[in-house]
């Protein structure tokens, strides 16, 4: 007899997936941009309808199938997920301690850098004719 | 950076200039700036020199292991002293514009 369609644990596989691919999206809103909390709460869904589809896999094997894709899938449902939090937990937050950077009170260092069209400019430039100036230093678009 | 774009008038309003700065070359800053419509000056210091200078090096976190620059942001009043610092934790998290604009409320109350 032929067994039936396991859905939960495909349904689950794609909602981690799109909670690995959504990152960018979500990192643009202003709700979820500090934290990815979106992201966990689509691995959480997935998770949960992974667990169902194997309950179902394993406890009805005979009804339903997916004891041999349901555990791949879990397999890499667990590696993605630790890979994300590792991410997202440690190799965000491995920023330099910047102990030397200038002060509140201390005077900037001065600069004289091209912009992108060429032309040199310098902190005095900026200075000169305002009331200050926001230096924004970035990791920059390679 | 884009942020910052978007409420720049808010700055220009207060007299203040935005400016960036990264190891990118003018190449892609023009890029950029064309793409994204970034009308403030972005500045290029492939050498970190000044990265270096404001020690917001971030040793190897570059493609293919370079050097970059640590998100960190600056605001410095008419007379180049510092007035308030960024100095993020997590690549991840940025400064905002709002935090910007209300540390420069708070140096000097709107209206004056």
């Amino acid at each position: 007899m032929k067994r039936r369609w396991n859905w939960p644990i495909w349904v689950g596989f794609v909602v981690v997936v799109a909670g690995v691919f959504s990152y960018e999206f979500f990192a643009r809103l202003p709700i979820t941009r500090d934290f990815p909390w979106a992201n966990f709460l689509l691995f959480g869904i997935g998770i949960a309808l992974l667990i169902a589809g194997l309950f179902r896999a394993f406890g009805r094997p005979q009804v339903y199938r997916g004891k041999i894709f349901g555990s791949i899938f879990s397999a890499i449902t667990v590696l993605v997920i630790a890979f994300f939090s590792y991410e997202i937990f440690y190799a965000l937050r491995q920023v330099p301690a910047s102990d030397g950077a200038p002060r509140v009170g201390q005077k900037a260092p001065d600069f004289l850098l091209l912009d992108q069209n060429g032309k040199p400019v310098g902190l005095g430039d900026l200075l000169s004719n305002s009331k200050g100036v926001v230096v924004i230093f970035y990791r920059g678009f390679w | 950076m884009r942020s910052f774009q978007r409420r720049l008038s808010e700055f220009e309003a207060r007299g203040v200039r935005v400016v960036g700065i990264s190891v990118d070359p003018p190449e892609i800053n023009r890029r950029q700036s064309q793409k994204q419509g970034y009308t403030f000056p972005l500045l290029s210091d492939p050498k970190t020199k000044i990265i270096r200078r404001y020690d917001v090096l971030h040793p190897g976190a570059g493609p293919k292991g370079g050097d970059i620059a640590r998100p960190a942001e600056f605001l410095l009043d008419s007379n180049g002293i510092v007035r308030w610092v960024n100095l993020t934790d997590n690549i991840a998290v940025r400064a905002r514009p709002e935090q910007v604009l209300d540390a420069l409320n708070q140096l000097s109350p709107a209206g004056q």
